[in-house]
């Protein structure tokens, strides 16, 4: 009777649903929508390319969400960082490198006096990240009210730089055969997502956040600093809004005030379709590279059906997330039985 | 004479108002599972409290073998490096991780978790105990019984010498009760000290070699579990001799038996919260009790009746109708008030106004869209602050501002404006003045002699005795009799508790 059937966790069966679904709605959208582009591999790409900051950004959010915190901070965030790299840029003579450091500080103070604020002071992390998300807007509009763009030679040079994909490509209507590029963004993308999946996976720090957001009382009684806990999982979403802020500089080029408006909405969103629980304790980072593939793509059908009314993305989104918010209420059901 | 392995003396230990340990002694050797008894307020969980460092101690000494100083625990991460662990009723481990790893996280400062060594060092505790679970399987996959043991076994793991379960046994079935026990049987062969804390008897006689009983924080004595019979055992726990009770019975006011109607009857009623199937029947104008130790399942009872725990069997009838009784509100409707025994959480509304309290249940019955004018319910209020002389400033105080007895006649007075056939309270007297008390009783008497049907639970049993005219009577979540008119006494009610029929 009390020998059971092994189940998989519930951060194993989340996962396997997003991933599911995205190979899904990607091979319907190459089957129904082939013509309007969505057989072409560079589509594919395309994906990642537009998407390379999101998946960072939201990589941060997933790793605060599972220790049972949010952050929506990263949004003003990223526009102080594009604002002010780009002043930097333009009038002091930084260079990328210099340009990458002043957006890792800028990202990391965010995150630790965020993170000492709810995990030390114990203050709501949803108002103090809502202030955070002010505080970031208010600093942009301080230093440069109109939009700007990067006139800087050498960042636009690097910026625009492609990695030429060997072997893979499409042909286009004169027959020429044109070889699939991809932005060196998308390559720090695809390590952050490595390293953090390594991290949450393998290391004591990685397990932690995951016993806090289960349940941060046993947690103490396990013999884990719970503050600490809480305060490196904000430093490190920190760390992650300084690199994905500074990957949306290098695709974008440009800052403004109204900049990425919403961005934390879509990471956090991302990060619920790749299977992170709002309540903590449940998540996977391959998870969220694919919540963000999926709104991605579910985004680009939406505009290739024709519609141009901007709703329609929209309700789209929104019924996905409400298809995966009723999931896991099932399972947290399922748990508490 | 072996060495002790641990020794508490002289434990002192007061809060503010309250004297929560005097003078405790307590002692523990190695492979012996000791249990500790007491009813509520006896000091049980303070003890515990103290030994695992969550309370300072006011006085007294604690020794441990192989330590030749008396310990200072600070803290339960100081208690542990003592080895003494605990596992607390609620499960204090992560349910969203694995087994393994609630076996082992939080024990190192090193950088990398080897998931490979922690699943087979894993897999090699938890088969060398017997408990089957798989060390990759999330934990919350498991039953709360296997949940339990891997909390032991992360005790054991990490080498402790005293155990401490806390009602380890209050949420689990039989089967699974077996299975800890064989876990503790272990243990026990392997030298481990246990501090059994349970409300069971009968666990209690199962497993244990002492018991020590506190009462009223001061320790009545340390026994043999084999010298102390069961009637002995719950005089002791109740602070009462045997034999040379005074009976303070007052005789039942219900005596015309042919117009007795039936309000409510339940037939083989069980709850989610444990209690097992129990008929029961209230009548008119009669005050009946449900009397045992504490966690015998008195307040689940009454609880089930009321819709507050999910009735899993059975069936409830008022006045011979069958209902479907799935929510408080529901029960309300029906003619069924109740007073909880927590009335800090599931009772008063501190910072609403007296008035406010009082309307609340018949607001609530009526519908929150169809409110009462301020003159309808401040008439209701000013009604019931002079029938029950709740002693307040005005009816727009705070409820918190007042004493806890007054308090108390607030939630007596929402009940009592529902006019309900049926009345359950459930330690209406806990924490009040014996003033207050009497006058509780006697409103309690007043209303069945009005017509009114009332269930009185209390942890004294002078209380029961005085105000009730039939006693169901329960140990470990069965009903084990009733006792009605002259059988009512404080003897016969230890020997029915116990489980020993005295009458030859």
């Amino acid at each position: 009777m009390l020998k059971r059937k092994e189940s998989p966790t519930d951060t194993a069966f989340l996962l396997t649903i997003t991933i599911s679904l995205f190979i899904v709605i990607y091979i319907l959208s190459i089957i129904f929508l082939g013509d309007k582009g969505f057989s072409k591999i560079q589509m594919f790409f395309n994906l990642f390319n537009e998407n390379a900051a999101l998946i960072v950004i939201a990589c941060g959010l997933s790793i605060v969400m599972i220790t049972g915190s949010i952050d929506i901070s990263v949004g003003g965030s990223t526009a102080l960082i594009c604002t002010s790299c780009i002043v930097c840029l333009n009038n002091y003579g930084f260079n990328f490198f210099t340009a990458l450091i002043l957006a890792l500080v800028i990202g990391l103070t965010f995150g630790a006096v965020q993170g000492f604020m709810i995990a030390y002071l114990e203050m709501q992390p949803f108002i103090v990240t809502l202030a955070g998300m002010f505080l970031g807007r208010g600093l942009v509009a301080l230093i440069e009210v109109n939009q700007i763009q990067v006139d800087n030679p050498s960042f636009e040079l690097l910026s625009g730089a492609r990695i030429q994909i060997p072997f893979l490509g499409d042909i286009n209507k004169r027959g020429v055969f044109i070889q699939s590029k991809l932005e060196y963004g998308v390559v720090i993308a695809i390590i952050v997502v490595c390293v953090m999946f390594w991290l949450l996976r393998k290391t004591n720090l990685g397990r932690s956040f995951y016993a806090v957001g289960g349940n941060s009382q046993s947690a103490l009684m396990l013999g884990i600093n719970v503050k600490k806990t809480r305060f490196n999982a904000h430093l490190l979403c920190g760390l992650l809004a300084g690199i994905g802020g500074f990957l949306y500089l290098f695709h974008t080029r440009s800052g403004s005030v109204q900049q990425a408006t919403g961005l934390e909405m879509d990471a956090i969103s991302a990060s619920i379709i790749g299977g992170t629980l709002l309540t903590g304790g449940v998540g996977n980072i391959f998870g969220t590279l694919f919540g963000v593939l999926t709104s991605g793509i579910v985004l680009l059908i939406v505009t290739a059906i024709g519609s141009q009314d901007p709703w329609w993305p929209q309700i789209t989104r929104a019924a996905m997330l409400c298809f995966f918010i009723v999931l896991q209420s099932i399972i947290c059901s399922r748990k508490r039985k | 004479m072996q060495e002790p392995l641990l020794t508490m003396k002289n434990i002192y230990k007061s809060f503010p108002g309250v004297r929560a340990l005097q003078n405790v002694n307590f002692t523990l050797y190695e492979g012996e599972i000791h249990a500790l008894m007491g009813e509520n307020g006896a000091g049980k969980s303070t003890l515990i409290k103290v030994l695992t460092g969550v309370y300072p101690m006011d006085g007294g000494e604690i020794y441990i073998k192989g330590e030749n100083r008396p310990v200072h625990i600070k803290s339960p991460q100081d208690a542990h490096k003592h080895g003494i662990s605990t596992v607390y009723q609620e499960i204090t481990l992560c349910p969203n991780l694995t087994v393994a790893e609630n076996l082992f996280i939080g024990r190192n400062d090193e950088l990398l978790v080897d998931w490979k060594k922690n699943n087979s060092r894993a897999e090699g505790i938890l088969e060398e105990l017997g408990i089957p679970a798989k060390p990759t399987q999330q934990l919350s996959n498991c039953s709360i019984a296997v949940q339990q043991m891997v909390a032991i076994a992360r005790a054991v793991d990490m080498d402790c010498k005293v155990l401490i379960l806390d009602e380890p046994t209050s949420s689990l079935d039989d089967q699974e009760v077996t299975k800890l026990f064989l876990l503790m049987r272990e243990l026990k062969s392997r030298g481990v000290g246990i501090i059994f804390v349970t409300h069971f008897l009968e666990q209690m006689y199962a497993i244990c070699d002492k018991i020590t009983v506190l009462r009223g924080g001061e320790l009545v004595g340390e026994y043999k579990v084999m010298d102390l019979p069961r009637v002995e055992l719950v005089a002791k726990m109740m602070g009462k001799e045997l034999g040379d009770l005074a009976d303070i019975h007052n005789k039942a006011q219900t005596d015309n038996e042919n117009t007795k109607e039936v309000i409510i009857e339940t037939v083989g009623l069980a709850s989610n919260s444990g209690v097992k199937p129990f008929d029961f029947k209230a009548y008119k104008g009669e005050v009946t009790g449900f009397a045992g130790l504490l966690g015998s399942g008195r307040s689940e009872c009454v609880r089930a009746i009321f819709g507050a725990d999910k009735v899993t069997k059975g069936k409830i009838k008022i006045k011979g109708n069958e209902v479907n009784i799935t929510s408080p509100l529901k029960a309300m409707k029906k003619g069924i008030g109740y007073l909880p025994e927590d009335r800090g959480r599931d009772g008063i509304i501190g910072d609403l106004s007296v008035r406010e309290n009082i309307v609340l249940a018949l607001q609530a019955m009526r519908g929150f869209f169809r409110p009462f004018t301020k003159a309808q319910a401040q008439a209701f209020a000013d009604e019931y602050i002079s029938l029950l002389n709740i002693k307040t400033a005005s009816a727009d105080t705070p409820v918190k501002s007042l004493s806890g007895g007054n308090q108390q006649k607030v939630i007596l007075a929402r009940w009592l404006l529902t006019h309900p056939d049926y009345l359950i309270l459930d330690e209406p007297t806990r924490g009040i003045d014996i003033g207050t008390k009497v006058e509780i009783q006697k409103l309690v008497l007043r209303l069945a002699s009005e017509g009114m049907s009332v269930t009185f639970i209390s942890a004294e049993i002078e209380e029961m005795l005085r105000t009730c005219s039939r006693l169901i009577v329960m140990r470990d979540l069965f009903v084990v009799g009733e006792l009605e008119g002259d059988d009512m006494t404080q003897d016969k009610i230890m020997y029915t508790i116990a489980g020993v029929n005295k009458s030859e």
